[in-house]
């Protein structure tokens, strides 16, 4: 068991053989990536998940990029931009001479075409809400404008594009750059396999594929490896340190960590909870605990006695330990949350907390009207088929009987049906999960708005739509950190939901890999990123 | 004989036929839907997603629609992954999983037929124990135990290995490896059985007082009739191996169709699967049809009657 993670000389020699023979002809300035899931494809408008995300990022470059140690937005596609003093139009600048990987020019009519294409109702994008905050796309993007041209995009010249908006998003530029639903596709490889308004064509196919960002597609084995190769069309090639990535579809966390063993990969997507203190005491230069910009959270069902009282909701909240929770089960770096905002993000940090000792739990829930537990309804606690979240209920479970005498059932569900209960309201507490797409308080705070899809709490506070409809009305930052902090203030008070933990990504990752810096929201842009072999 | 085969088959088609239906109605009154997922879509997308995909029709008419492309052999498009269809996945995938399973059921015939004629030749001496402990230590510990513990030694200790993938021939050695011995534990056990009871037989008696060799004994005489219970045995098994091993699959990370076989109900890929199912029904039914005529050769007291 010593030579476990492969200290010796003979044991890195070894490894770096299989890995080198395993893809033949592997330059030496590859990286090898452990992936999660197959990726659904690698058209920007129609994927929605984290392991396209990746691939994306290496593939593609928007308007704006981000900076690789804290996101903030850095010149890409446009080397300059300007905002209106109004808030409300937005002029991008581009860089002469703009190539896609086939040597096609890149214009700002290509951007138009490609927002286009996003909005199209019968394309279905998914992520299309998110150019909803330019004017008249949404209206576009539902089928009640077919006019595109009165969409807010203009291209007065091949190398500016003016983008209005319908009210000033002081956030829009993060998106843009954090954000590939923001990307220009190649329309002019579009419409040789089957058009602009159709999904799922050939034109993500290798041998097709173009692409504008650091890397071209090179070869894609379904369920295996996408590989990614330097892009010689790229603005900034100079920049550019890998010759290749590969990303493999790994989606087992325990043959991920064995292939990192073994230096098939040199990062992984995750780490199996019991390696983490493995790895701590024996390999903890390998160990990568990086702050991710999301919470882990109870769902309450807000509409169901009693937790249609807050008193009840509080209680609950009150009742658990965070720091034992996040030190003893969770074990991988988390921050306990005391409220539903990440603390920090984009320079703003909730002052509300939810505070209060387990007597005051006690006391809320006898308020309620059930002393010492008596005559609390059996609830259940939904989560969905994992041993992760089981044990985190588990330990919940506990704290409630402990500290608050009451019995809550566990009931776990497999994802799909699980999401459909949330859906449909059909649980009591459930378990969830918010990931930010963009660094910005907005992501945490906009879902407990009423008419929001994800709420799904019946949380339904007048005071706080009219405060969310408010911010993003402000003019500056400070204004709008400051109806925030009353929003915040508001969520602690009636507590719609329980926070638990800020999450943290966990992974194994090589020291020979430089470059790639610990950032909120796990993006990390690949030309930045080097290994040494 | 023909006439057998035909009844078989046209039965076999009325059985297809139950299947997909049966299929094709469960797979969608499971709560949530192919576009379930954590971050809300809007109502409008929704629609216009469910429209791409044929299922703003009503029910009985995407039934029938999909009947109608079964006939010109489309399995349709799939809803996880947008830019393949099901005809390509399982063209992709099933050679992956068939070759694997090739080389593990022949590792797999060599080892079960020897050690289980072995243990019933040797019945009750130290070699029928230890091949009869093989044979149950096979049957319990299940290929996620075995499959990892190789993959510790020959991977990690010894180096001799990849940890998995599916990127060159020798990455085929552990997992064909696990699976072999997965299925030879079994085959050994019905071999042990069918040659101890074709063992006592008259025939046998008779070969060996016309002084046939005991080696001659076994292996032209008693072997044909003791391998009966593996020969049913094999036809769903190889229909098994043939369309992959989810976990074999998921431990060493191979491109197999025995992991779509199972994501595909997770992710509510309606048509990857029905597809899968089909592929899996027709070979089930294909292979069975194969056991019966093999068996007819092998037992001459089974006749093929329709």
């Amino acid at each position: 068991m010593v030579l476990l993670f492969g200290c010796s000389k003979s044991d890195q020699a070894a490894a770096a053989k299989v890995a080198g023979a395993k893809q033949g002809t592997l330059p030496p300035n590859s990286l090898l990536i452990g992936n999660g899931t197959e990726p659904q494809d690698i058209d920007p408008q129609i994927v929605t998940g984290v392991p396209e995300h990746r691939i994306l990022m290496a593939l593609f470059e928007g308007l704006v990029t981000e900076n690789p140690k804290d996101l903030s937005p850095e010149p890409g596609v446009a080397e300059k931009w300007e905002i209106s003093p109004d808030g409300l139009v937005y002029t991008f600048h581009f860089r002469a001479d703009l190539k896609w990987s086939d040597g096609t020019p890149l214009t700002a009519q290509t951007f138009i075409r490609s927002y286009q294409r996003m909005l199209t109702p019968s394309l279905a994008a998914e992520y299309s809400y998110l150019l909803h905050f330019v004017k008249n796309a949404k209206e576009y993007n539902e089928g009640k404008l077919k006019d595109f041209s009165q969409v807010g995009f203009k291209a007065p010249d091949d190398r500016t594009l003016i983008v209005t908006l319908n009210s000033p998003t002081p956030f829009l530029i993060k998106i843009i750059a954090s954000h590939y639903s923001w990307y220009p596709v190649p329309i002019h490889v579009i419409e040789k396999f089957g058009g602009m308004d159709r999904k799922g064509t050939a034109w993500t196919r290798p041998g097709n594929f173009v692409s504008n960002g650091p890397f071209k597609l090179k070869e894609w084995r379904q369920q295996q490896v996408l590989i990614g190769e330097r892009n010689p069309n790229y603005w900034d090639r100079q920049t550019v340190k890998l010759d290749e990535i590969h990303f493999l579809a790994v989606e087992n966390q325990d043959t991920e960590e064995r292939m990192f063993r073994t230096g098939q990969l040199d990062m992984t997507n995750e780490l199996p909870l019991a390696k983490t203190d493995v790895y701590r005491k024996e390999n903890p230069e390998a160990l990568r605990i990086d702050p991710y910009l999301g919470v882990y959270f109870y769902r309450l069902n807000n509409t169901k006695p009693p937790l249609n009282d807050k008193r009840v909701r509080k209680a609950l909240a009150l009742a658990i330990d965070r720091e034992s929770l996040v030190k003893n089960v969770v074990r991988g770096g988390q921050q306990p949350a005391y409220g539903v905002t990440y603390p920090g993000t984009a320079g703003y940090t909730p002052e509300a907390k939810l505070t209060g000792t387990i007597e005051d739990a006690k006391r809320l829930l006898a308020e309620a009207g059930f002393p010492n537990g008596q005559g609390f309804p059996k609830l259940d606690l939904l989560y969905n088929t994992s041993q992760n979240h089981r044990v985190i209920a588990e330990a919940i479970q506990q704290m409630w009987r402990r500290n608050l005498n009451i019995d809550i059932g566990l009931r776990n569900e497999e994802w799909k049906v699980y999401l459909d209960s949330q859906d449909n309201k059909a649980y009591d507490i459930q378990r969830a999960g918010w990931i930010a797409d963009y660094v910005d308080p907005h992501v945490f705070l906009e879902i407990w708005g009423s008419d929001n899809l994800n709420n799904d709490t019946g949380f339904a506070n007048p005071r706080y739509d009219e405060l969310l409809k408010q911010a993003l009305r402000a003019k500056n930052d400070t204004e709008r950190y400051g109806i925030y902090q009353q929003m915040d203030a508001l969520l602690v008070d009636e507590l719609p939901v329980i926070p638990i933990y800020f999450y943290t990504r966990v992974a194994a990752m090589s020291p020979k890999v430089k470059g790639f810096y610990p950032t909120l929201l796990d993006n990390h842009p690949f030309k930045y990123v080097s290994v040494t072999r | 004989m023909f006439r057998f085969i035909t009844t078989r088959f046209l039965q076999s088609l009325f059985a297809l036929f139950l299947v997909i239906s049966a299929t094709f109605f469960m797979v969608r009154f499971v709560p949530g839907g192919p576009f379930t997922a954590e971050k809300a879509v809007t109502p409008e997308i929704l629609r216009n997603l469910e429209a791409h995909y044929g299922l703003d029709k009503p029910l009985y008419r995407q039934y029938l629609d999909y009947l109608g492309s079964l006939l010109h052999a489309d399995l349709g498009p799939s809803f996880k992954y947008p830019n393949r269809t099901v005809n390509e996945i399982i063209a992709d995938k099933v050679p992956v999983s068939a070759e694997l399973g090739g080389i593990s059921l022949g590792i797999a015939l060599v080892i079960g037929i020897s050690l289980g004629t072995l243990a019933a030749v040797k019945r009750n001496t130290w070699i029928d124990y230890v091949a009869s402990s093989f044979g149950m230590i096979g049957i319990s510990i299940p290929t996620f135990v075995v499959g990892p513990l190789l993959v510790l030694v020959f991977a990690i200790y010894l180096g001799w290995f990849n940890a998995s993938g599916w990127y060159m021939p020798a990455d085929r050695v552990l997992p064909a490896v696990v699976l072999g011995i997965a299925y030879a534990a079994p085959i050994s056990r019905l071999t042990r059985g069918g040659m101890l009871e074709v063992l006592h037989q008259d025939f046998i008696r008779t070969a060996r007082a016309k002084g046939a060799s005991e080696f001659r004994v076994v292996t032209r005489h008693a072997l044909r009739g003791g391998l009966l219970p593996v020969v049913s045995y094999l036809g769903p098994a190889v229909a098994g191996i043939l369309t992959g091993s989810f976990v074999i699959e998921t431990i060493f990370q191979i491109p197999g169709i025995g992991r779509e076989f199972v994501n595909s109900a997770f992710n509510r890929d309606y048509t990857l699967v029905l597809g899968t199912v089909i592929l899996y029904a027709v070979l089930i039914m294909g292979l069975n049809l194969v056991v019966d005529v093999v068996q007819a050769w092998l037992n001459p007291k089974v006749r093929l009657e329709a």
